[in-house]
């Protein structure tokens, strides 16, 4: 049986502040008007209600990172030479991600993926996501551009989760998915939930069928290789494009980066920040060659990677979780559901971008 | 187990290995040739690589760019890198005095599927830097010699003083079991050598496929150019291998910048055969 506990609204400050004495919790906080994933302090005022602009990502993969840090030393022995200390150890914190969504537990899992079933596992990463605790929130509305249920995710999503939290009238059920979930529920502060499972289980129905209804069944057509690797098509797709960046930003699967290093005097830091694939100088070689200097290359080697590449290396899974943060945060109102959509016709031009 | 263990557990990929520049040689007027040993002994006599592999130099403060192991692992002195000065990391590499301190990881990527041309004659086709990892293999090749049929080399760049590892030149040019043919562009000065691109070389030259393997590095151009012509005479496009660049950060299929479709150069390449490239739908 499952642990299931339930968290009174009025009680909700007093638990956050509970796990806050044993971690480091992440989540959606208010900030002038937008709700943005952070790390809550005393006076954060978190907001459930509305899904967060930012991804929680950054609790695990943060925006930048140090991998080490170097020092020149002059040699005793020598003193025309100069040496160079490294030192890797870093401090990885207890984390709880509190009230993500579905769509931002899926996020983490396509990460999860890509950082450790593969040749050489990325140890900062992995190090971060095994003291990560996910306490996912059912989504109650569809917002904006949310399109989950196409991409085979949904609003109340229980796969990706440690704890499914899931808003009633004057509470949330708190259900434990793993022993990770359990050992969270482990607190005084909760009453025993069993009592509403029930009504939980339908509010959940509910929003999966709410969602349903906005955005459709998950769409399991194959994309079209012939219109996949059309230049035409891609030409029209990206023609409004900036360039900007911000759908890699905002995204919860997105995981390239830079690395770059930062000195002062005789020490300095090698760090790890994310990186956009759809800036030109992402792939610029200091000879000039660029290999996709077309922005219509780039895109394709965006959505390629969501929605080709990356099931071609894990099992057919689609890289992204129909968050619609992409779309909502697109300067020029690109969609990349439309896109994606397009792109398993054999049609060669995006529809609704004539 | 902590976290902090827990990168102790696995080898952390991102951490360079120390290593010091004992020898740097003036390639050309822009290209710069390193030789470095790591500062760990006992990690240098156990250090083992293939030829075609990559390696990661950094200098500290500045970054890190990819280079392929220039020297071949029949030689193990030292590792040997060339770098082109084009950006901020090349031009703080021709910095480098000897004794000064660099980071190296290495060896990444696959290599030149040398067991596989046995027996087989072999065809170079190099323009310019692109000679790098040619040279790997040409040296590891004649080091093992006897496993090889005819090797001939075609060889060119801009001009006389653009072309690299002169000393190597000069060595398989006197060798009566290597065929080296050198072309630099028009009005170069210098001894009178052949003049034209290298692929018009190439088929000027018209070498016959016939129980043939074809490698080739170059600039993207030339690449592009020497991979049809050799269709053109008739090389299978499994027996033609390239072997690529690119940007790149990690080195281990993470970071997103070398990918072709779901293939990465720094991990799944830098060596690639035409057939693949094809079935990857890559275009120079």
């Amino acid at each position: 049986m499952k642990k299931a506990g339930y968290l009174k609204k009025q009680k909700e400050k007093e638990f956050i502040a509970a796990l806050g004495a044993k971690a480091r919790v992440y989540a959606p906080c208010l900030e002038d008007e937008a709700v943005l994933f952070k790390p809550v302090e005393p006076d954060s005022v978190i907001c459930l209600s509305r899904p967060a602009v930012s991804s929680p990502k950054s609790a695990i993969y943060p925006q930048s990172e140090t991998l080490f840090s170097f020092r020149f030393k002059k040699d005793s022995e020598d003193p025309r030479r100069t040496l160079v200390e490294l030192d890797d150890t870093i401090a990885v914190p207890d984390t709880i991600i509190f009230g993500a969504r579905p769509c931002d537990a899926r996020g983490i899992a396509v990460i999860d993926r890509a950082f450790s079933k593969t040749e050489t596992p990325d140890p900062y990463y992995l190090a971060r996501r095994a003291k990560t605790t996910i306490v996912t929130l059912t989504c109650p509305e569809p917002s904006t551009g949310c399109f989950c249920t196409r991409v085979g995710c949904g609003p109340a999503e229980t796969s990706d989760s440690d704890v499914m939290m899931t808003e009633l009238e004057d509470g949330y059920l708190m259900e434990a998915l793993t022993s990770k979930g359990e050992a969270l529920l482990e607190s005084p502060i909760l009453e025993d939930g069993t009592a509403y499972e029930a009504q939980a289980k339908e509010a959940q129905k509910a929003a999966h069928e709410r969602m349903i209804k906005e955005a459709g069944e998950a769409d399991t057509t194959p994309v079209d290789p012939e219109t996949f690797h059309s230049q035409v098509f891609w030409e029209k797709a990206a023609e409004r494009c900036l360039g900007c960046g911000a759908c890699t930003y905002l995204c919860p699967t997105c995981y390239c980066f830079n690395i770059t290093d930062e000195q002062v005097v005789d020490k300095g830091e090698r760090i790890r920040s994310w990186d956009a694939c759809m800036f030109h100088h992402f792939t610029l070689e200091a000879s000039g060659h660029n290999p996709r200097a077309q922005k219509a290359l780039r895109l394709k080697n965006r959505i390629g990677h969501k929605f080709v590449y990356y099931g071609e290396k894990y099992d057919g899974i689609i890289a992204c979780s129909g968050c619609g943060r992409c779309i909502r945060g697109c300067p020029v109102s690109m969609e990349i559901s439309t896109i994606a959509a397009a792109l398993k016709k054999n049609s060669g031009t995006v529809s609704g971008e004539q | 187990m902590s976290s902090e263990q827990l990168i102790a557990a696995i080898k952390n990929p991102y951490l360079p290995d120390l290593a010091t520049v004992i020898g740097a040689v003036d390639e050309t007027p822009n290209i710069k040739s390193f030789r470095v040993v790591l500062n760990d002994e006992e990690k240098m006599k156990r250090f083992s690589f293939e030829p075609g592999q990559v390696g990661q130099l950094s200098v500290f403060g500045v970054g890190e760019s990819t280079f392929v192991i220039n020297s071949p692992p029949t030689r193990m002195e030292y590792l040997q890198f060339s770098a082109m000065k084009a950006g901020e990391a090349t031009a703080a590499l021709h910095e480098l005095s000897l004794g000064d301190q660099i980071g190296v990881r290495a060896p990444l990527g696959n290599w030149f599927p040398y067991r596989q041309m046995k027996g087989r004659d072999i065809l170079f086709v190099g323009g310019g830097i692109g000679l790098a990892p040619l040279r790997t293999l040409i040296l590891f090749m004649l080091d093992t010699r006897k496993d090889y049929g005819d090797i001939t080399i075609i060889y060119g760049a801009r001009s006389h003083a653009d072309l690299c590892y002169k000393k190597d030149l000069e060595d398989w040019g006197k060798r009566n079991d290597v065929e080296l043919i050198l072309t630099v562009d028009a009005n170069s000065p210098g001894p009178p050598i052949r003049e034209g691109f290298v692929p018009t070389v190439l088929n000027e030259i018209a070498p016959k496929p016939d129980h043939k393997v074809a490698i080739t590095c170059g600039p993207p151009i030339m690449i592009k150019y020497v991979l049809q012509n050799l269709a053109q005479l008739g090389f299978k496009d499994e027996d033609v291998i390239t072997t690529l660049e690119a940007r790149m950060k990690c080195g281990i299929g993470l970071c997103g910048r070398c990918n072709i479709g779901s293939s990465f150069i720094c991990k799944d390449g830098p060596v690639f055969s035409l057939a693949e490239l094809k079935r990857l739908k890559f275009e120079i």
